[in-house]
């Protein structure tokens, strides 16, 4: 068998890399290129979290002289939110997932060698990376780094005058989004192709891992988001810059007129949240896909209800472009356009409960392994279910009319968007650095790590729910002039506590990772005893993932516990089961 | 030419219900090659017409928008009617003939995998082109046709209509603007095709790399024809 198929495999992939700069800096192994994105991303979520922190000690200590920084204006407040929503979701939630564990598992777990298109692959990448870096240096240009928050509104984030940091700083911004739309797309592109492509002989769709199902599915939000995104960007760079009017009215600053007028600051909002609401599922559903997986690997239990999870998946992909008129409550728009986003937008919450069903029937008596990424893929559907839980409220206009802009919302999409998403990325991490280092990550840190998370980050953003109905707007810098806020501050102050302990944790993972490295425990080629293809192939998979053979899949990915199997897990690419056996 | 394009169409069963296990040797490997890389490059599109869809809506949606004027308090259109220059046809005449050489390109290029036999697995060079150079054809006719455009540029600033004076000529320029930038996207992999042949290229190398490039040129084609369209009878 092997000959044929060694020749075959042979002529489609790429030589191996022979100089030290194409082995590791410009590769086209889809390994390497993952856990590029991974370090890119692990390095922005380090970058965002210090921002984030020093946000909240300025809201308790507005007078706070901090070293490097001096006194936090007003302005700068804004400009640390803006960069650390932008950073955090585009550098963070979009890059681990999809790009790092995405690129580097996707071709192992469908029996490919590498992606379609390695040179695009690399390209992606190294797209991705250069925005990232004209984004950081909107910090380091004359007025620093814009305040228009993540989503971008014109006319403040269309005038270069509104305001500091709505200069070269605001264009820098513009420009790195613009360039993450690219290299968003070419990897989308990229996932795509390979799933319908490249899969093994015998890896039917429905064979394939939830994983699978979730990158593939998030590079079809991603090919059909990022593409309305870049056409936002260009159009609000060209207002900028080349006089336009698309997004500006008529306005005037410090009573003169800008300069423009006719144009539409909604018109901005449709295009910004056609992009942005798919981007909240693609940020969610990579986790989705892996904690199902991890929930049956350390359950020792197919999942439960296969099928209904990748219906669900296609469904949130689905409703996902059919709601974002739900973040424009308060724009004016007519109620009975308000109330069909409503409708649409409580109806994510079937396949959402399906899922989570899915997942409670899956771990439902089975002989759980309390494992680290197990915890983790808990924690997951934990907070999952807790974020969730109050989209349904924000769906209501009525109450929305309330809530909007206030720190409910921000508890909302930190829980379900953001740590739930890092949730994933860290169960992630766990569940295959044994693969990708061969070695294992030490257990006791990880459990420190995954309390401190847990109860940190409930710590932090359940309080932001009751701020929110409390009418604590989400972009005050400062309490201590408004005298409502006042009861509010030892709330707050809480919330800064928790966030030092919780970053803190966060530094254990960081040295677990680099200690494991070199130090932990070596690991066997399969040891979590997981039935799917990385874990047939060598630790770490050598470059060409299966050392000149291809596999042969013949069985789904979630058989585990059959009767009458010696082991109680079957690999995929073990002898066909008999059905009804 | 046919058996060619009969056993490299995508069949949707085949994509959902089984790998294919990388069919990638012999006689195959130019069917898996050609297969996956129209995949990617429908794929790709997809990409680009959400672009050109996301234009498309807002040029609609901005044509309809008032504004008010502060001299009279009232509200007004900004939008100023663009006669487009009767140059824009010829300019079309020439992409669609352009789009014709292309296709005999294609055709050729995968006349010349079936001269070569199309069994070796990437050994057989390149022969001599035979009969004309549609390539080059097809790169000069696209250069013509930007070229003109940019005459189209420079006679709409002549009459005064520049990228800020109304929204109409913003979007002419934007939508003209970005169908250029990716034609001239095709023009260089025109030049990438051509500098594979000299690099004795493989003749399914050429081949696929040829077939691609076709589709995308039909598909600006196709991209201008309705670019034209929404901007005569929606200006």
């Amino acid at each position: 068998m092997a000959t044929g198929e060694f020749a075959a495999h042979a002529a489609h992939a790429h030589a191996g890399p022979t100089s030290w700069i194409r082995k590791y800096v410009f590769s086209l192994d889809h390994k390497v290129i993952g856990m590029q994105y991974y370090f890119l991303a692990l390095t922005a979520v380090f970058v965002g979290m210090i921002l984030s922190l020093l946000m909240r000690i300025h809201l308790i200590w507005p007078d706070a002289t901090l070293p490097l920084l001096g006194e936090i204006k007003p302005e700068t407040y804004l400009s640390l939110l803006t960069m650390h929503g932008t950073i955090m979701v585009f550098f963070v939630l979009t890059t681990a997932p999809q790009g790092g564990f995405g690129n580097y598992f996707l071709p192992i777990q469908i029996g490919a060698p590498d992606m379609a298109f390695p040179v695009l692959n690399m390209l992606s990448f190294w797209v991705t990376a250069l925005a990232f870096i004209v984004m950081i240096a909107a910090f380091f240009v004359v007025g620093g780094a814009p305040l228009h928050g993540w989503t971008g509104y014109p006319p403040l984030s269309a005038l270069q005058s509104s305001g500091p940091g709505e200069g070269l700083g605001a264009d820098l911004w513009v420009i790195s989004i613009a360039l993450f739309c690219i290299g968003a797309l070419m990897s989308a592109l990229n996932f795509i192709t390979t799933t319908l492509d490249m899969r093994a002989k015998g890896m039917t769709m429905m064979r394939m891992p939830l994983t699978c199902w979730a990158w593939f599915i998030t590079a079809i939000l991603g090919l059909l988001a990022f593409g309305v995104l870049l056409s936002a960007g260009i159009l609000l760079l060209l207002d900028r810059n080349a006089g336009t009017s698309f997004f500006v009215p008529l306005v005037t600053i410090n009573g003169q007129l800008a300069g423009h007028k006719g144009g539409s600051p909604l018109l901005w909002q449709h295009l910004f949240w056609f992009f942005g609401h798919p981007e909240v599922y693609i940020a969610i559903l990579p986790a989705m896909g892996l904690c199902s997986q991890l929930l049956s690997v350390f359950s020792r239990k197919p999942i439960f209800g296969y099928k209904a999870m990748v219906y669900a998946m296609l469904s949130i992909g689905f409703l996902g472009f059919m709601v974002w008129g739900h973040h424009m409550f308060m724009s004016g728009m007519s109620p009975y356009t308000a109330f069909a986003f409503s409708i649409m937008t409580m109806a994510i919450g079937v396949p959402s409960a399906i899922k989570t069903f899915n997942w409670l029937g899956t771990i439902w008596r089975g002989r759980i392994r309390f494992t680290s990424p197990m915890l983790f893929a808990l924690g997951f559907v934990s907070l999952f279910v807790s974020g969730g839980i109050s989209g349904p409220f924000l769906a209501q206009p009525v109450l929305d009319i309330q809530l909007h802009d206030t720190y409910f919302v921000v508890g909302h999409f930190h829980l379900i968007m953001g740590v739930a998403s890092i949730f994933g990325i860290f169960a992630a991490t766990y569940y295959w650095f044994p693969k990708m280092y061969g070695r294992m990550m030490n257990e006791n840190l990880a459990r420190w790590h995954f309390f401190i998370s847990l109860i940190g980050t409930y710590a932090i953003f359940m309080p932001m729910h009751y701020l929110g109905m409390a009418g604590h707007l989400r972009r005050y810098s400062q309490l201590t002039e408004l005298n409502y806020l006042h009861g509010l501050v030892p709330l707050q102050t809480f919330m800064t506590y928790a966030a030092f302990v919780t970053i803190a944790g966060q530094f254990i993972f960081l040295f677990n990772l680099f200690w494991s490295m070199k130090f932990g425990k070596k690991a066997s080629d399969n040891p979590w005893e997981a039935t799917t293809l990385e874990w047939t192939t060598a630790t770490p998979p050598p470059h060409d993932n299966f050392g000149g053979h291809m596999p042969v899949v013949n069985n789904g990915p979630y058989e585990y516990s059959v009767p009458g199997e010696a082991r109680d897990f079957v690999m995929q690419t073990d002898p066909a089961l008999v059905k009804g056996h | 030419m046919a058996s060619i394009t009969t056993s490299t169409s995508i069949d949707p069963a085949e994509v959902i219900l089984g790998g294919r296990g990388h069919l990638d040797h012999g006689s195959a490997d130019f069917s898996a090659r050609l297969r996956r890389s129209r995949l990617g490059l429908i794929v790709g599109l997809t990409g680009i017409v959400m672009i050109f869809v996301s234009y498309s809506s807002a040029y609609v949606v901005r044509k309809g928008l008032p504004t008010l004027d502060p001299e009279t308090g009232t509200l007004v259109h900004d939008w100023l009617s663009l006669q487009l220059p009767n140059f824009l046809l010829v300019n079309t005449l020439v992409l669609l003939v352009s789009t014709v050489t292309m296709e005999l390109a294609r055709r050729q290029a995968a006349r010349e995998v079936l001269a070569s036999g199309n069994s070796a697995v990437a050994t057989t060079t390149r022969t001599e082109t035979q009969g004309m150079p549609w390539l080059a054809v097809t790169g000069i006719l696209g250069l013509s046709f930007l070229a003109g455009q940019w005459l189209v540029w420079r006679e709409l600033a002549a009459s005064g209509f520049y990228v800020s004076t109304s929204p109409s000529s913003s979007f002419f320029y934007l939508l003209t603007g970005t169908h250029g930038i990716h034609l001239l996207g095709g023009i260089l992999a025109l030049l990438a095709v051509s500098a594979a042949s000299l690099l004795r290229q493989t003749a399914e190398s050429r081949a696929v790399a040829v077939d691609i490039t076709a589709w995308y040129w039909h598909f600006m084609t196709f991209l201008w024809v309705y670019i034209l369209c929404l901007l005569e009878f929606a200006h």
